[in-house]
């Protein structure tokens, strides 16, 4: 699959000048890492979990004299999910990756790991470790794809100790071959649909008629929705349904860029799969209806906006109450 | 640099030679191992855990991240030195991917077998250093090669 350093290279690209190899080189020697600390000290349940994992029932890992394994030296400088932030990673280290993205080098893949170990990790052993950029490839071709290896060096120390050095490598590389693209139909995704239920049905007969139904409490008169069974207010579960006038105003909203659900795209003007615009309104009647607002690119809706009701066919199936600014044009109107 | 064997107090390996090949280990590769060592070695690579992201980047699977082969590698060599047995380096270098559903066969070849200072009086410690080259192959070719050394305490008794 891959090939490291020493291997001669015969690739004519290899030979050719290479302005971006040029620029990588540069940052050997430079810090790829500066006083990271890990994130959590050594301790047992990693330890545990790691051995568990591997199925090494070691009883040097395990016990009151345990130690760590070794091999999990890498483990304790991880970042995690959550990553490093400030501590760790160079900016040196962060401009080299970024260069072999922009070049399109944006896969990458670990190819050698040769670790040596100092001094045993015990649980409650704080890591914290330096590491620097040891050294750039020229340009190779491996199995893989074209791409440059990078190789750091890094310094584990445990409570200030020197206990191990980690020497990795990596391949940042631009794929040998694209999956040939997927030609199969893909349905399209549509919106969810509603659950509708005893609760809830009378909301969606009114969708249905096009009138937006809200409840109003049989007892103490107090309007509510989302639909529900009792009176948020007074607990009764006596209620009526009254149609809203569809006048209201934009309570606040959100413009929703990423991912993109074309679905979701309402407005005339946004493109299809583009931002849409969540809005939460209020109504005249004192209730609030999360919506869309139809009419307006998603970055024009405002807070205090005056909208009216409409309904909308959104897919084949399904019809919506949105609202359009007062005062906008409808679909099918010159703008 | 001892050029016979060297008696520890090993468990199944009373004397070792350079040359003397370890008893293989066979890995199943499930995606359970893949996912269980990435997530225990604190790798969240998508391409570790997540089969339609790992396709989308030209990889036909999930496959398994180079922490938990280290591991894997680590362990099989203090399995078979047994108790006392120090890991002090391991170096490897990656080939074939461990893709789900294959099987990864560990093999060692022991490279170098050394004594380092004598057994005391009283049956004391002295250390063995040991160097076994490795092989991790499945399906594909060789998913890893590399090279570990050990210490593991010497027995009064060597050779």
């Amino acid at each position: 699959m891959t090939r490291g350093r020493g291997e001669p290279a015969r690739s004519a690209e290899a030979t050719e000048s290479d302005d971006l190899y040029e620029k990588l080189k540069a940052y050997e020697g430079r810090a790829a890492a500066v006083a990271g600390r890990g994130k959590d000290p050594v301790n047992e349940p990693m330890i545990r979990h790691w051995c568990e994992a591997m199925g090494d029932t070691d009883a040097a890992y395990t016990g009151p004299e345990a130690v760590a394994p070794p091999t999990m030296l890498q483990v304790w400088t991880m970042g995690g999910l959550s990553g490093h932030g400030h501590s760790g990673r160079s900016e040196a280290y962060d401009e080299l990756f970024a260069l072999l993205d922009d070049a399109g080098y944006a896969s990458v893949v670990a190819t050698d790991c040769e670790q040596e170990y100092l001094r045993p990790l015990r649980p409650g052993d704080g890591i914290t470790f330096d590491a620097v950029i040891e050294s750039v490839s020229e340009r190779k071709t491996t199995k893989l794809g074209t791409g440059y290896f990078v190789t750091t060096r890094m310094d584990v120390r445990a409570d200030g100790e020197p206990a191990g050095t980690h020497r990795f490598r990596i391949l940042k590389f631009a794929p040998a071959r694209s999956r040939p693209a997927d030609t199969r139909p893909r349905p399209t995704a549509k919106r969810p649909r509603p659950v509708i239920n005893r609760d809830n049905a009378g909301f969606w007969d009114g969708v249905a008629g096009h009138q937006l139904l809200i409840q109003r409490c049989g007892d103490c008169a107090r309007p509510r929705f989302p639909w529900l069974p009792g009176c948020n207010a007074c607990g009764s579960p006596e209620w009526e349904a009254v149609e809203a006038s569809g006048e209201g105003t934009v309570y606040s909203y959100v413009v929703m860029h990423h991912p993109p659900f074309p679905a979701f795209a309402v407005s005339d003007h946004a493109d299809a799969a583009g931002p849409y615009a969540v809005v939460l309104v209020e109504l005249a009647e004192g209730v609030r209806v999360i919506s869309q607002v139809v009419g307006v690119p998603p970055g024009e809706v405002r807070i205090g906006m005056p909208v009216r009701l409409e309904f909308r066919r959104v897919d084949e199936e399904l019809e919506l109450p949105l609202f359009r600014p007062v005062g906008a044009g409808v679909p099918g109107g010159v703008r | 640099m001892n050029g016979g064997g060297v008696r520890m107090s090993g468990n199944n390996t009373s004397v070792l030679r350079p040359g003397d090949n370890l008893p293989p280990l066979e890995i199943p590769v499930t995606r359970t191992l893949i996912v269980a060592g990435a997530i225990a070695s604190r790798d969240y690579q998508d391409v570790h855990h997540d089969a339609e992201l790992a396709k989308e980047k030209g990889s036909p699977d999930i496959f398994m991240n180079i922490l938990t082969t280290n591991g894997l590698v680590g362990r099989y060599i203090t399995d078979h030195l047994g108790p006392g047995a120090t890991l002090r380096k391991v170096a490897i270098r990656l080939g074939a991917p461990n893709y789900p559903g294959d099987t990864m066969t560990l093999t060692g070849t022991v490279e170098q077998v050394e004594q380092v200072g004598r057994a005391g009086p009283g049956g004391g410690a002295a250390t063995v250093t040991v160097t076994v080259r490795v092989v991790g192959a499945n399906s594909i070719g060789k998913h890893v090669t590399g090279t570990v050394t050990a210490t593991v305490p010497a027995r009064g008794g060597h050779i």
